[in-house]
Protein backbone atom coordinates (compact mmCIF):
# COMPACT_ATOMS: atom_id res chain seq x y z
CA UNK A 1 0.00 0.00 0.00
CA UNK A 2 2.89 2.61 0.72
CA UNK A 3 4.71 1.40 -2.38
CA UNK A 4 0.96 2.12 -4.50
CA UNK A 5 1.31 5.66 -2.51
CA UNK A 6 4.53 6.73 -3.14
CA UNK A 7 3.95 5.53 -6.90
CA UNK A 8 0.80 7.56 -7.20
CA UNK A 9 2.61 10.35 -5.36
CA UNK A 10 5.52 10.25 -8.00
CA UNK A 11 3.30 10.00 -10.99
CA UNK A 12 1.21 13.04 -10.12
CA UNK A 13 4.96 14.83 -9.16
CA UNK A 14 6.67 13.57 -12.37
CA UNK A 15 3.58 15.39 -14.15
CA UNK A 16 3.44 18.46 -12.03
CA UNK A 17 7.25 18.82 -13.39
CA UNK A 18 6.15 19.23 -16.86
CA UNK A 19 6.98 23.46 -16.81
CA UNK A 20 3.69 25.80 -18.90
CA UNK A 21 2.77 28.95 -18.18
CA UNK A 22 0.30 29.77 -16.02
CA UNK A 23 -1.73 33.20 -15.61
CA UNK A 24 -3.29 34.89 -12.65
CA UNK A 25 -6.74 35.75 -12.50
CA UNK A 26 -7.78 39.52 -13.80
CA UNK A 27 -7.78 42.63 -11.69
CA UNK A 28 -11.82 42.77 -10.88
CA UNK A 29 -14.30 44.23 -9.05
CA UNK A 30 -17.89 43.20 -8.48
CA UNK A 31 -21.18 44.69 -6.82
CA UNK A 32 -24.00 42.76 -6.98
CA UNK A 33 -27.64 42.86 -5.59
CA UNK A 34 -29.44 39.61 -4.89
CA UNK A 35 -33.18 38.45 -4.83
CA UNK A 36 -35.21 35.64 -3.54
CA UNK A 37 -38.47 35.76 -3.91
CA UNK A 38 -40.89 32.33 -3.27
CA UNK A 39 -43.01 29.91 -1.04
CA UNK A 40 -43.52 32.50 1.49
CA UNK A 41 -39.59 33.41 1.74
CA UNK A 42 -37.80 36.75 0.26
CA UNK A 43 -34.04 37.28 0.20
CA UNK A 44 -31.84 39.67 -0.77
CA UNK A 45 -28.50 41.56 -0.27
CA UNK A 46 -25.41 42.63 -1.53
CA UNK A 47 -22.22 40.52 -2.80
CA UNK A 48 -19.38 42.62 -3.29
CA UNK A 49 -16.10 41.11 -4.54
CA UNK A 50 -12.61 42.91 -5.40
CA UNK A 51 -9.65 41.38 -7.18
CA UNK A 52 -6.20 42.63 -7.02
CA UNK A 53 -2.65 41.56 -7.91
CA UNK A 54 0.10 42.15 -6.00
CA UNK A 55 3.27 41.78 -8.13
CA UNK A 56 3.48 39.09 -10.91
CA UNK A 57 2.87 36.16 -8.94
CA UNK A 58 -0.02 36.84 -6.10
CA UNK A 59 -3.39 37.65 -6.38
CA UNK A 60 -5.48 38.94 -3.39
CA UNK A 61 -9.57 38.24 -3.40
CA UNK A 62 -11.99 39.76 -0.72
CA UNK A 63 -15.73 39.06 -0.80
CA UNK A 64 -19.17 40.71 1.09
CA UNK A 65 -21.91 38.73 1.02
CA UNK A 66 -25.03 39.93 2.76
CA UNK A 67 -28.74 37.68 2.99
CA UNK A 68 -31.13 39.43 4.52
CA UNK A 69 -34.21 36.80 5.11
CA UNK A 70 -38.10 37.32 5.76
CA UNK A 71 -39.40 34.00 6.07
CA UNK A 72 -43.41 32.42 6.35
CA UNK A 73 -42.10 29.36 4.19
CA UNK A 74 -44.20 26.10 3.87
CA UNK A 75 -42.04 24.61 6.49
CA UNK A 76 -42.36 27.79 8.64
CA UNK A 77 -46.32 28.59 8.98
CA UNK A 78 -47.43 24.70 9.35
CA UNK A 79 -45.07 24.22 13.03
CA UNK A 80 -43.72 27.69 13.52
CA UNK A 81 -44.01 31.37 13.26
CA UNK A 82 -42.80 33.61 10.76
CA UNK A 83 -39.20 35.21 11.04
CA UNK A 84 -36.44 38.03 9.37
CA UNK A 85 -32.67 37.16 10.10
CA UNK A 86 -29.66 38.53 8.82
CA UNK A 87 -26.41 36.23 7.72
CA UNK A 88 -23.28 37.87 6.82
CA UNK A 89 -20.50 36.26 5.18
CA UNK A 90 -16.66 37.67 4.02
CA UNK A 91 -14.16 35.30 2.81
CA UNK A 92 -10.67 36.80 1.96
CA UNK A 93 -8.69 35.06 -0.38
CA UNK A 94 -4.98 34.86 -2.54
CA UNK A 95 -3.60 32.97 -5.44
CA UNK A 96 0.69 32.67 -5.80
CA UNK A 97 1.60 31.77 -8.76
CA UNK A 98 4.59 29.85 -9.51
CA UNK A 99 5.54 28.54 -13.10
CA UNK A 100 2.47 26.62 -14.76
CA UNK A 101 1.29 26.02 -10.76
CA UNK A 102 -1.05 28.14 -9.03
CA UNK A 103 -2.04 27.45 -5.13
CA UNK A 104 -5.05 29.01 -3.01
CA UNK A 105 -5.86 29.60 0.34
CA UNK A 106 -8.91 31.05 1.25
CA UNK A 107 -10.88 31.77 4.64
CA UNK A 108 -14.46 32.74 4.92
CA UNK A 109 -16.33 33.47 7.90
CA UNK A 110 -20.16 33.33 7.97
CA UNK A 111 -22.37 35.02 11.14
CA UNK A 112 -26.05 34.80 11.94
CA UNK A 113 -28.16 35.10 14.97
CA UNK A 114 -28.39 31.16 15.44
CA UNK A 115 -25.97 29.93 12.97
CA UNK A 116 -21.78 30.58 12.36
CA UNK A 117 -19.37 28.77 10.02
CA UNK A 118 -16.14 28.94 9.38
CA UNK A 119 -14.27 27.54 6.40
CA UNK A 120 -10.77 27.53 5.16
CA UNK A 121 -10.10 25.41 1.39
CA UNK A 122 -6.68 24.94 -0.20
CA UNK A 123 -6.05 23.65 -3.87
CA UNK A 124 -3.05 23.48 -6.31
CA UNK A 125 -4.03 23.89 -9.95
CA UNK A 126 -0.88 22.22 -12.26
CA UNK A 127 -1.05 23.53 -16.51
CA UNK A 128 0.31 20.67 -18.45
CA UNK A 129 0.72 19.80 -22.38
CA UNK A 130 0.98 23.14 -23.53
CA UNK A 131 -1.84 24.71 -21.24
CA UNK A 132 -4.10 22.31 -22.49
CA UNK A 133 -4.95 20.68 -19.36
CA UNK A 134 -5.23 21.93 -15.72
CA UNK A 135 -5.39 19.52 -13.16
CA UNK A 136 -6.64 20.94 -9.79
CA UNK A 137 -6.80 19.11 -5.84
CA UNK A 138 -8.56 20.83 -3.61
CA UNK A 139 -9.42 20.15 0.16
CA UNK A 140 -11.50 22.47 2.59
CA UNK A 141 -11.88 22.01 6.21
CA UNK A 142 -15.28 23.54 7.76
CA UNK A 143 -16.61 24.32 11.28
CA UNK A 144 -20.23 25.03 12.14
CA UNK A 145 -21.71 25.95 15.39
CA UNK A 146 -25.51 25.86 15.22
CA UNK A 147 -27.49 27.29 17.72
CA UNK A 148 -31.68 28.28 18.63
CA UNK A 149 -32.51 31.59 18.98
CA UNK A 150 -35.46 30.59 21.82
CA UNK A 151 -32.63 28.69 23.91
CA UNK A 152 -29.36 30.34 24.58
CA UNK A 153 -27.50 27.06 26.35
CA UNK A 154 -28.34 24.98 22.96
CA UNK A 155 -25.20 24.62 21.02
CA UNK A 156 -24.12 21.65 18.66
CA UNK A 157 -21.39 21.63 15.97
CA UNK A 158 -20.56 20.42 12.72
CA UNK A 159 -17.47 19.49 10.78
CA UNK A 160 -16.90 19.30 7.08
CA UNK A 161 -14.29 18.41 4.85
CA UNK A 162 -14.24 18.76 1.20
CA UNK A 163 -11.96 16.94 -1.24
CA UNK A 164 -12.23 17.84 -5.19
CA UNK A 165 -10.23 17.26 -8.08
CA UNK A 166 -10.97 19.07 -11.23
CA UNK A 167 -9.69 18.40 -14.72
CA UNK A 168 -10.11 21.50 -17.59
CA UNK A 169 -9.20 20.16 -21.18
CA UNK A 170 -9.28 21.65 -24.22
CA UNK A 171 -10.01 19.16 -27.14
CA UNK A 172 -10.36 20.75 -30.11
CA UNK A 173 -9.99 24.64 -30.95
CA UNK A 174 -13.61 25.01 -30.44
CA UNK A 175 -14.27 22.69 -27.40
CA UNK A 176 -13.31 23.23 -23.81
CA UNK A 177 -14.29 20.60 -21.52
CA UNK A 178 -13.96 20.11 -17.22
CA UNK A 179 -14.73 17.10 -14.81
CA UNK A 180 -14.92 17.59 -11.13
CA UNK A 181 -15.32 15.09 -8.84
CA UNK A 182 -15.96 15.79 -5.25
CA UNK A 183 -16.43 14.41 -1.64
CA UNK A 184 -17.97 15.97 1.20
CA UNK A 185 -17.94 14.36 4.67
CA UNK A 186 -20.07 15.87 7.78
CA UNK A 187 -20.66 15.03 11.28
CA UNK A 188 -21.79 16.07 13.97
CA UNK A 189 -25.30 17.73 14.30
CA UNK A 190 -27.31 18.18 10.56
CA UNK A 191 -30.95 18.99 11.67
CA UNK A 192 -32.51 22.53 11.26
CA UNK A 193 -33.60 22.60 15.42
CA UNK A 194 -36.62 24.14 14.54
CA UNK A 195 -38.40 21.65 12.23
CA UNK A 196 -40.60 18.81 13.33
CA UNK A 197 -41.59 15.51 11.55
CA UNK A 198 -45.11 14.65 11.20
CA UNK A 199 -46.69 10.88 12.41
CA UNK A 200 -50.02 9.68 12.78
CA UNK A 201 -52.09 10.86 16.11
CA UNK A 202 -55.33 9.77 16.91
CA UNK A 203 -55.66 11.85 19.96
CA UNK A 204 -55.06 14.89 17.75
CA UNK A 205 -58.07 16.55 16.25
CA UNK A 206 -56.44 16.65 12.88
CA UNK A 207 -55.71 13.20 13.20
CA UNK A 208 -51.88 14.06 13.60
CA UNK A 209 -49.20 15.82 16.07
CA UNK A 210 -45.00 16.81 15.32
CA UNK A 211 -42.27 16.13 17.12
CA UNK A 212 -38.57 17.66 16.88
CA UNK A 213 -36.85 15.63 13.86
CA UNK A 214 -33.68 13.68 13.91
CA UNK A 215 -31.01 13.17 11.28
CA UNK A 216 -27.84 10.70 11.46
CA UNK A 217 -25.08 12.37 12.85
CA UNK A 218 -22.32 11.65 9.42
CA UNK A 219 -23.07 11.97 5.80
CA UNK A 220 -20.70 11.33 2.87
CA UNK A 221 -21.44 12.88 -0.21
CA UNK A 222 -19.84 12.36 -3.76
CA UNK A 223 -20.72 13.91 -7.01
CA UNK A 224 -19.16 13.63 -10.31
CA UNK A 225 -19.79 16.90 -13.05
CA UNK A 226 -18.67 17.03 -16.36
CA UNK A 227 -19.39 20.33 -18.79
CA UNK A 228 -18.36 20.57 -22.13
CA UNK A 229 -18.68 24.63 -24.14
CA UNK A 230 -18.56 24.94 -28.21
CA UNK A 231 -17.58 27.72 -29.90
CA UNK A 232 -20.27 27.82 -32.49
CA UNK A 233 -19.41 29.12 -36.31
CA UNK A 234 -20.95 32.40 -36.34
CA UNK A 235 -19.35 33.56 -32.89
CA UNK A 236 -22.18 32.02 -30.11
CA UNK A 237 -21.76 29.29 -27.61
CA UNK A 238 -23.72 26.36 -26.29
CA UNK A 239 -22.60 24.80 -22.81
CA UNK A 240 -24.04 21.44 -21.62
CA UNK A 241 -23.39 20.18 -18.34
CA UNK A 242 -24.47 16.96 -16.28
CA UNK A 243 -24.16 16.17 -12.43
CA UNK A 244 -24.19 13.00 -11.01
CA UNK A 245 -24.72 12.68 -7.19
CA UNK A 246 -24.66 10.21 -4.68
CA UNK A 247 -24.63 10.14 -0.67
CA UNK A 248 -24.83 7.71 2.42
CA UNK A 249 -28.50 8.80 3.24
CA UNK A 250 -29.13 7.42 -0.08
CA UNK A 251 -30.00 10.66 -2.20
CA UNK A 252 -29.28 9.99 -5.35
CA UNK A 253 -29.56 13.14 -8.06
CA UNK A 254 -29.30 13.59 -11.99
CA UNK A 255 -28.87 17.47 -12.62
CA UNK A 256 -28.18 18.51 -16.38
CA UNK A 257 -28.36 21.86 -18.07
CA UNK A 258 -28.04 23.65 -21.36
CA UNK A 259 -26.88 27.58 -22.19
CA UNK A 260 -26.62 29.49 -24.81
CA UNK A 261 -24.70 32.49 -25.11
CA UNK A 262 -24.94 35.22 -27.92
CA UNK A 263 -22.96 38.12 -28.16
CA UNK A 264 -24.43 40.96 -30.51
CA UNK A 265 -22.38 44.65 -30.34
CA UNK A 266 -21.91 45.53 -26.50
CA UNK A 267 -24.27 42.67 -25.71
CA UNK A 268 -24.43 39.42 -24.32
CA UNK A 269 -27.49 37.33 -24.21
CA UNK A 270 -27.60 34.59 -22.39
CA UNK A 271 -30.51 31.57 -22.18
CA UNK A 272 -30.41 28.66 -19.54
CA UNK A 273 -32.52 25.99 -19.28
CA UNK A 274 -31.55 23.75 -16.13
CA UNK A 275 -33.20 20.41 -14.67
CA UNK A 276 -32.84 18.43 -11.33
CA UNK A 277 -34.00 15.21 -9.75
CA UNK A 278 -33.08 13.37 -7.11
CA UNK A 279 -34.34 10.68 -4.57
CA UNK A 280 -35.37 11.16 -0.91
CA UNK A 281 -33.27 10.77 2.05
CA UNK A 282 -34.16 7.04 3.14
CA UNK A 283 -35.18 8.79 6.62
CA UNK A 284 -37.55 10.67 4.82
CA UNK A 285 -41.18 10.61 5.36
CA UNK A 286 -44.18 12.78 5.18
CA UNK A 287 -46.07 11.30 7.08
CA UNK A 288 -44.65 8.80 10.26
CA UNK A 289 -46.55 5.65 11.09
CA UNK A 290 -46.09 6.64 14.96
CA UNK A 291 -44.28 8.65 17.31
CA UNK A 292 -40.29 8.24 17.22
CA UNK A 293 -41.26 5.52 14.41
CA UNK A 294 -37.63 5.21 13.43
CA UNK A 295 -34.16 5.27 14.70
CA UNK A 296 -33.75 8.97 11.82
CA UNK A 297 -35.99 10.74 11.08
CA UNK A 298 -36.39 13.77 8.56
CA UNK A 299 -39.54 15.86 7.24
CA UNK A 300 -37.52 18.62 4.98
CA UNK A 301 -38.69 19.26 1.40
CA UNK A 302 -35.20 18.93 0.38
CA UNK A 303 -34.70 16.00 1.56
CA UNK A 304 -37.67 14.46 -0.49
CA UNK A 305 -37.46 13.18 -3.80
CA UNK A 306 -38.25 16.07 -6.04
CA UNK A 307 -38.06 17.66 -9.44
CA UNK A 308 -36.77 21.13 -10.27
CA UNK A 309 -36.96 23.37 -13.52
CA UNK A 310 -35.07 26.54 -13.75
CA UNK A 311 -35.35 28.96 -16.80
CA UNK A 312 -32.42 31.81 -16.97
CA UNK A 313 -32.22 34.63 -19.12
CA UNK A 314 -29.09 36.66 -18.71
CA UNK A 315 -28.42 40.07 -20.40
CA UNK A 316 -24.79 42.05 -20.13
CA UNK A 317 -24.22 45.24 -21.62
CA UNK A 318 -20.47 46.65 -22.34
CA UNK A 319 -20.50 50.39 -21.42
CA UNK A 320 -17.03 50.60 -20.85
CA UNK A 321 -14.67 49.08 -23.31
CA UNK A 322 -10.81 48.50 -22.94
CA UNK A 323 -10.52 50.23 -26.46
CA UNK A 324 -9.37 53.45 -25.27
CA UNK A 325 -11.57 55.40 -22.74
CA UNK A 326 -11.21 58.18 -19.81
CA UNK A 327 -12.17 56.33 -17.13
CA UNK A 328 -8.62 56.27 -15.40
CA UNK A 329 -7.44 53.52 -13.93
CA UNK A 330 -10.78 51.59 -15.39
CA UNK A 331 -10.32 49.61 -18.34
CA UNK A 332 -13.44 48.21 -18.81
CA UNK A 333 -17.15 47.70 -17.10
CA UNK A 334 -20.03 45.72 -17.82
CA UNK A 335 -24.02 45.59 -16.19
CA UNK A 336 -25.87 42.20 -15.64
CA UNK A 337 -29.30 41.58 -15.08
CA UNK A 338 -30.28 38.37 -14.75
CA UNK A 339 -33.75 36.57 -14.26
CA UNK A 340 -33.95 32.82 -13.09
CA UNK A 341 -37.68 31.47 -12.60
CA UNK A 342 -37.61 28.13 -10.05
CA UNK A 343 -39.70 25.69 -9.86
CA UNK A 344 -39.96 22.85 -7.83
CA UNK A 345 -42.52 19.71 -7.80
CA UNK A 346 -41.81 17.54 -4.47
CA UNK A 347 -43.43 14.16 -5.01
CA UNK A 348 -43.75 13.05 -1.50
CA UNK A 349 -44.34 16.74 0.65
CA UNK A 350 -47.77 17.57 1.07
CA UNK A 351 -49.37 21.14 1.22
CA UNK A 352 -50.56 20.99 4.78
CA UNK A 353 -52.34 24.07 4.28
CA UNK A 354 -54.30 22.92 1.54
CA UNK A 355 -57.78 20.92 2.69
CA UNK A 356 -57.42 17.22 2.27
CA UNK A 357 -57.72 13.77 4.41
CA UNK A 358 -54.87 13.04 6.58
CA UNK A 359 -52.29 11.22 4.20
CA UNK A 360 -53.98 12.78 0.94
CA UNK A 361 -53.17 16.39 1.26
CA UNK A 362 -52.32 17.52 -1.96
CA UNK A 363 -48.49 17.80 -2.79
CA UNK A 364 -46.66 20.82 -2.21
CA UNK A 365 -45.18 23.19 -5.18
CA UNK A 366 -42.63 25.99 -5.09
CA UNK A 367 -42.12 28.48 -7.78
CA UNK A 368 -39.68 31.46 -6.89
CA UNK A 369 -37.80 34.20 -8.93
CA UNK A 370 -34.36 34.83 -8.35
CA UNK A 371 -33.15 38.27 -10.06
CA UNK A 372 -29.71 39.43 -9.81
CA UNK A 373 -28.20 42.96 -11.04
CA UNK A 374 -24.09 43.56 -10.75
CA UNK A 375 -22.05 46.03 -12.37
CA UNK A 376 -18.36 44.32 -12.72
CA UNK A 377 -15.02 46.63 -13.08
CA UNK A 378 -11.47 45.34 -14.62
CA UNK A 379 -8.38 47.66 -13.94
CA UNK B 1 -15.04 -21.86 -14.41
CA UNK B 2 -13.44 -19.55 -12.31
CA UNK B 3 -13.13 -16.08 -13.95
CA UNK B 4 -9.81 -14.25 -13.30
CA UNK B 5 -10.80 -10.15 -12.79
CA UNK B 6 -8.74 -7.72 -14.48
CA UNK B 7 -5.94 -6.05 -12.25
CA UNK B 8 -7.32 -2.24 -12.24
CA UNK B 9 -5.38 -0.97 -10.05
CA UNK B 10 -2.39 -1.92 -11.78
CA UNK B 11 -3.93 -0.83 -15.05
CA UNK B 12 -4.93 2.54 -13.68
CA UNK B 13 -1.37 2.88 -12.12
CA UNK B 14 -0.09 2.55 -15.29
CA UNK B 15 -2.07 4.40 -17.14
CA UNK B 16 -1.35 7.10 -14.78
CA UNK B 17 2.52 6.22 -15.04
CA UNK B 18 1.95 7.17 -19.20
CA UNK B 19 0.57 10.13 -18.69
CA UNK B 20 2.78 11.21 -15.99
CA UNK B 21 6.15 10.26 -18.10
CA UNK B 22 4.73 11.21 -21.38
CA UNK B 23 3.84 14.86 -19.55
CA UNK B 24 7.25 15.73 -21.13
CA UNK B 25 6.48 14.89 -24.77
CA UNK B 26 3.05 15.23 -25.27
CA UNK B 27 2.47 18.26 -28.45
CA UNK B 28 -0.29 20.22 -27.57
CA UNK B 29 -2.49 19.03 -30.44
CA UNK B 30 -4.76 22.78 -30.42
CA UNK B 31 -1.62 25.33 -30.68
CA UNK B 32 -1.09 27.85 -28.97
CA UNK B 33 -1.92 30.23 -32.50
CA UNK B 34 -5.22 28.27 -33.15
CA UNK B 35 -6.70 29.08 -29.16
CA UNK B 36 -8.35 32.35 -30.53
CA UNK B 37 -12.38 31.10 -30.20
CA UNK B 38 -11.22 29.47 -27.00
CA UNK B 39 -9.73 32.57 -25.60
CA UNK B 40 -13.21 34.93 -26.62
CA UNK B 41 -14.56 36.31 -23.10
CA UNK B 42 -17.82 33.83 -24.51
CA UNK B 43 -15.68 31.03 -23.85
CA UNK B 44 -14.82 31.69 -20.50
CA UNK B 45 -16.48 29.01 -17.76
CA UNK B 46 -16.90 31.06 -14.94
CA UNK B 47 -16.69 34.66 -16.12
CA UNK B 48 -18.69 35.81 -13.08
CA UNK B 49 -18.09 33.99 -9.69
CA UNK B 50 -19.62 36.17 -7.64
CA UNK B 51 -23.22 35.45 -9.86
CA UNK B 52 -22.26 31.65 -9.82
CA UNK B 53 -21.78 31.19 -6.29
CA UNK B 54 -24.81 32.81 -5.44
CA UNK B 55 -26.86 30.86 -7.79
CA UNK B 56 -25.07 27.77 -6.13
CA UNK B 57 -26.11 28.48 -2.60
CA UNK B 58 -29.65 29.09 -4.07
CA UNK B 59 -29.49 25.50 -4.95
CA UNK B 60 -28.17 23.70 -2.25
CA UNK B 61 -30.33 25.24 0.04
CA UNK B 62 -33.40 24.02 -2.08
CA UNK B 63 -32.22 20.82 -3.34
CA UNK B 64 -31.04 17.93 -1.51
CA UNK B 65 -27.44 17.30 -3.60
CA UNK B 66 -24.48 19.33 -2.99
CA UNK B 67 -20.76 19.46 -4.88
CA UNK B 68 -19.41 18.34 -8.20
CA UNK B 69 -19.06 22.21 -9.15
CA UNK B 70 -15.64 23.57 -7.64
CA UNK B 71 -17.10 26.36 -5.35
CA UNK B 72 -17.07 25.84 -1.66
CA UNK B 73 -19.59 27.80 -0.02
CA UNK B 74 -20.45 28.67 3.53
CA UNK B 75 -23.30 28.91 6.18
CA UNK B 76 -26.80 28.07 5.98
CA UNK B 77 -29.09 30.62 5.06
CA UNK B 78 -31.52 27.44 4.34
CA UNK B 79 -35.01 27.95 6.41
Amino acid sequence: MIIRRSLVTGILLTMVGHVDAGVLPEDRADILYHLYDGGGVEIDGPSILVRKKLGTSVSIVGNYYVDMVSSASIDVITTASPYTEERKQWSLGMDYLRGASTIRFNYTSSTESDYDAETISFSVSQDLFGDMTTLTLGYALADDKIGRSDDPTFERHLDKQVYSIGLTQILTKNLITTLNFETITDEGYMNNPYRSVRYFDSGSAVGYSFEPELYPNTRTSNALGIRARYFLPYRAAIEGRYRFFTDTWNIEGHTFSLSYIHPWRQWTFTGKFRYHDQTGADFYSDLFARSEATNFRGRDKELSPLTSYTFKLKAAYEFLSDDGNDWGFVKRGTVTASIDRLHIDYHEFSDLTALGTIGNEPLYKLDADIFQLFFSFWY
Amino acid sequence: MKVKSLPTGRIFLSFLLLVGLSGCSVEPWVKPYDRGHLADPIMELDADVVSTSYMQHVFEAREGTRGGEGVVGGGCGCN
